[in-house]
């Protein structure tokens, strides 16, 4: 099957397979092990929208998926709220978050390097206010009673998450996938290119990237709210920590940053490493450690990311096929 | 169709341009000629609103523009080329022009076939899969003038779109310069290839130390001693007519 004249076959493939996948073994660790790719994939993509699409470097992702899910989770223990609410209401706050950080950081013109840093700053300052006032529940951070129901965005059978998820990353793929075919994406890869040059082309590189970092916030809000109803406990170091910014990036550049598929094979990986790691060594943070160094490899020898080992076959292959064609033409 | 009247442009203590006023008619090839940091990008920047300016007044299809942002003043339909190229380096050439027609065209197979087209007409058809950043000198610069051909300008801004070519690259931009005049673009241009800059033009200002020293039709500019002592020195002009007067006699 050539992908590249079918690009339908390949979604259609992998979604089959990500579908059959729960069904293959239901035992806790296989199915948590899904989950766990396909929320760093998730997550992954949110960061590729604004970073590997864009070129807008965030260091401090972390702050739209900590708003995420702090949102749901406060509307649900304070408010009452039923947390299917919590999935809209934490994508929203996520967005009014990647917009507020964009309009502050773009209106100062800070460009690369300074707008990692400032996006960094932002989500060490979400942190410690979410440390510090009472409706997060400071440093105890909050737990959410485990009542298991449908009703309450609770699942006993871990499968329910799992197609959650994965929903959710279909539609982040599909966000990707848009933005390779449309005006909008064209006009943010020109911007991460070259901003001046897009500018005398007439685009509106403000308004442009101020519309990515508010996807880009909604998705990694909604993935903040996806993780409190997982694991029903947050606080202010588990979901506004700068590690959780790292996976975000490292998912995505191990991968292949501004591809549709990149973050999804980083995800796989990092999902792979934190398995092994926890089950072969009890010391924390490892995972992360072994991560990096296969980053540094990967930039060494693979720059655009893992993706590439696909591509890189792909072409050998239709460079074959363009040079048996020329040489038909040749005979004939 | 462009109208600038007394702009300067001041960095520091320096008036980069001073009090330049220049004209452009719809359908015109005017040059912008001058030697050497005369200020001619930074005049060309200004009216394109990559600079704040000053004073003056920068009126473009009886609109003032002062003040617009780059891309508002692209969208009405004047654009400007880099004389350092800009290209989107890891994009392909049909990319970097797709980013132009984008601006005529919302959907992507629309795009990419009028991107088609003006890579076609700019000879650029047999690169389309190639990243910008693999192109010669001569391919940036063109693709630099496909990029915002593909916009659908009104007014183009050409900043130097012909340094570092050869003499044969020249002839074929010159020929294709004129091909996107007959196509109903107004273009305005900066230049040092003098014979370019004869053979296209049909008015000429010339910049020197940030001030308009002499306009006129190429004939009558090239023969201007202000002119000729701005790019070869005070006395140039006498020494060369003597020259002439000499040559006369023997």
């Amino acid at each position: 099957m050539n992908f590249n004249r079918h690009p339908w076959a390949l979604h259609a493939l992998l979604l089959a397979v990500a579908i059959v996948f729960p069904f293959v073994s239901n035992s806790a660790f296989v199915i948590n092990f899904g989950v766990l790719a396909l929320f760093y994939a998730f997550i992954g993509q949110s960061w590729n929208i604004a970073g590997g699409f864009a070129g807008q470097l965030s260091f401090g992702h972390v702050a739209f998926f900590g708003v995420g899910a702090y949102a749901s989770t406060i509307v649900q223990i304070r408010f009452g709220i039923n947390p299917w609410w919590g999935l809209p209401a934490s994508a929203l706050a996520g967005a009014a978050a990647g917009c507020l950080i964009g309009v502050i950081s773009f209106r100062a013109g800070l460009k690369g390097s300074y707008f990692a840093l400032i996006t960094l700053a932002f989500a060490e300052v979400f942190r410690i206010v979410a440390n510090s006032v009472d409706i997060t529940g400071g440093g105890l951070g909050m737990l959410i009673p485990m009542k298991q129901t449908a009703a309450n965005f609770q699942f006993g059978d871990r499968r329910v998450f799992y197609f959650i998820i994965l929903v959710l990353t279909v539609i982040s793929v599909a966000v990707a996938l848009w933005l390779k075919a449309s005006r909008f994406g064209a006009r943010l890869a020109a911007i991460r290119e070259n901003e001046d040059a897009a500018r005398a082309l007439g685009i509106n590189v403000f308004v442009e990237k101020i519309k990515i970092m508010t996807i880009s916030g909604a998705i990694a809000g909604a993935g903040g709210c996806f993780f409190a109803q997982y694991f029903l406990y947050i606080d202010p170091t588990i979901v506004f920590g700068v590690d959780k910014s790292v996976e975000m990036l490292l998912v995505s550049m191990i991968g292949g940053a501004g591809t549709v598929y990149g973050p999804l094979i980083g995800a796989v990986l990092l999902a792979v490493v934190s398995e092994l790691t926890r089950s072969m060594f009890s010391f924390q943070g490892l995972s992360l450690v072994i991560y990096g160094t296969l980053l540094v490899i990967i930039i060494a020898f693979l720059p655009n990311g893992l993706i590439e080992l696909f591509k890189r076959k792909k072409r050998k292959e239709s460079g074959r096929l363009t040079s048996a064609s020329s040489s038909k033409e040749g005979d004939a | 169709m462009l109208k600038v009247k007394g702009l300067s442009k001041i960095f520091g203590g320096l008036r980069a341009v001073d009090n330049a006023s220049l004209e452009v008619g719809q359908g015109q090839i005017v040059s912008l000629i001058g030697p050497n940091g005369a200020g001619k990008t930074t005049l060309f920047a200004s009216i394109a609103g990559f600079h704040k300016i000053d004073e003056g007044q920068v009126e473009f299809l009886g609109l003032s523009i002062v003040g617009s942002q780059v891309h508002e003043i692209a969208r009405l339909g004047m654009v400007r080329t880099f004389q350092i190229t800009q290209p989107f380096a890891k994009l392909t050439v049909l990319e970097n022009i797709a980013v132009g027609a984008f601006q005529q065209f919302s959907s992507k197979n629309e795009a990419h076939a009028h991107a088609r087209l003006i890579a076609e007409k700019v000879g650029m058809s047999g690169m389309l899969d190639q990243p910008a950043s693999d192109l010669t000198v001569a391919g940036r610069k063109r693709l630099e003038l496909a990029r915002a051909l593909a916009t659908g300008p009104k007014l183009l801004l050409l900043d130097e779109v012909m340094a570092g070519l050869n003499p044969q690259e020249i002839v074929e931009i010159i020929a294709l310069i004129r091909s996107i005049r007959d196509s109903g673009v107004t273009i305005l241009l900066i230049e040092h290839v003098m014979h370019a800059v004869m053979s296209l033009s049909e008015f000429i200002y010339v910049l020197s130390y940030g001030k308009v020293i002499a306009q006129g039709q190429p004939e009558e500019v090239v023969n201007n001693r202000e002119v000729i002592e701005a790019y070869l020195g005070r006395g140039a002009a006498d020494q060369m007519a003597t020259q002439v007067q000499g040559e006369a006699h023997a």
